[in-house]
């Protein structure tokens, strides 16, 4: 069983120096810059070892916020999920790619760029996966006109 | 010509069968009607339900599931068409020999079903192609797919079988990924969008009776 979140939050900052973290809802809010650190100690430490991530995920809040959501679970020690959150800026909005800790992280980001929009850093192959080339715009994100809305 | 009714009945019941080429050629033709073998959504399981033993399409000779658009009379249209699946649908059709048929199953071929205003779903594809039988429901049962079959059926006997064999469809033009969708949107030969209903002239106000 995975801690309480609390004490998930206190054991991290322990491991992680100078990194702050937050408890939202059911989540785990971290700073776009600390996600890397985060992930790898998640993955590697074995009080945790969440060494599968089962789905990644943009949400989008208009006006200015867009989150790129995580739930991480371990298979080897049976428990999860633990549902990480990275506040981003909505114009712009880029965080570190998590491919090089969990592979299957690859579609999955390519996913989050093709309909919201958010760019990965360090992805391997950062292109759209369900539109085509050529297609423009966003479809997930709220405030998408769709072009044949009125036919 | 066609044959008297009554005196086909009683020649029949001395063991003389009388026909027109027409009839026999449209009984043989609605009889073996092979479908092109593609599913693409939820309607493809209705599908192969009814192709199954307890439906068994093959009571109406359509049991011949074809896997190359070449030897495929019909095709059915069985499910959600994305935009982009649109242009290897119509393409498909293009390579489908003549005569050929469409069956649009289900709400979303016919006109995108319960995704009509998302972003990547076809809002029917009779944008592109032809259709000569729409089948309702979501998914429609295998009672109705047969029914429809039956209909097309109905058709293929009702026409005279050399206006049929004349009969060319020809190719669609199949639409090409553009920025925002599909371009062209919808085929302008064949198919108008409907105005909405915001579009519409307002009724006239009826005369009130008291002046």
């Amino acid at each position: 069983m995975l801690p309480p979140l609390e004490e998930i939050k206190t054991t991290l900052e322990q491991l992680l120096p100078g990194v702050t973290l937050a408890v939202e809802g059911i989540a785990l809010l971290v700073d776009a810059k600390d996600l890397t650190a985060v992930c790898r100690c998640l993955k590697d430490n074995e009080r945790f070892g969440l060494d599968y991530l089962a789905d990644l995920t943009a949400v989008d809040y208009p006006p200015d916020r867009m989150d790129a959501v995580y739930h991480l679970y371990s298979m080897a020690q049976r428990h999860g999920p633990l549902t990480l959150k990275v506040k981003l800026p909505r114009t712009n909005p880029v965080v570190a790619s998590v491919t090089p800790i969990w592979r299957g992280a690859e579609f999955q980001e390519r996913e989050a760029y093709d309909l919201y929009g958010v760019a990965f850093e360090g992805h391997p192959d950062l292109r759209r996966i369900l539109m085509w080339e050529g297609f423009e715009g966003h479809p997930m994100r709220k405030d998408y006109v769709v072009e044949d809305q009125d036919a | 010509m066609a044959v008297d009714q009554g005196l086909q009945s009683e020649l029949q019941k001395q063991g003389v069968y009388l026909t027109t080429w027409d009839q026999l050629a449209n009984w043989g033709r609605s009889n073996s009607i092979w479908p092109l073998q593609f599913g693409l959504a939820c309607c493809a399981i209705e599908m192969i339900a009814t192709a199954a033993s307890r439906y068994d399409i093959a009571r109406f000779g359509s049991e011949l599931f074809r896997a190359s658009p070449r030897q495929a009379d019909l095709m059915i249209v069985a499910g959600t068409v994305t935009k982009k699946m649109a242009p290897q649908v119509v393409r498909l059709y293009n390579q489908m020999a003549e005569p050929k048929y469409v069956i649009s199953m289900g709400a979303c071929a016919t006109s995108g079903g319960p995704f009509h205003t998302g972003y990547n779903v076809l809002k029917g594809i009779d944008r592109y192609i032809p259709v000569d039988v729409y089948i309702p429901g979501c998914p429609p049962t295998p009672q109705a797919l047969l029914e429809g079959l039956m209909k097309l059926q109905e058709r293929i006997r009702s026409r005279p079988f050399g206006a049929a064999m004349d009969e060319k469809r020809g190719e669609y033009p199949v639409p090409e990924f553009g920025k925002a969708g599909l371009e062209p949107r919808y085929n302008p030969d064949m198919f108008q969008p409907r105005k909405g209903w915001w579009e519409e002239p307002a009724k006239p106000a009826t005369p009130s009776s008291t002046p």
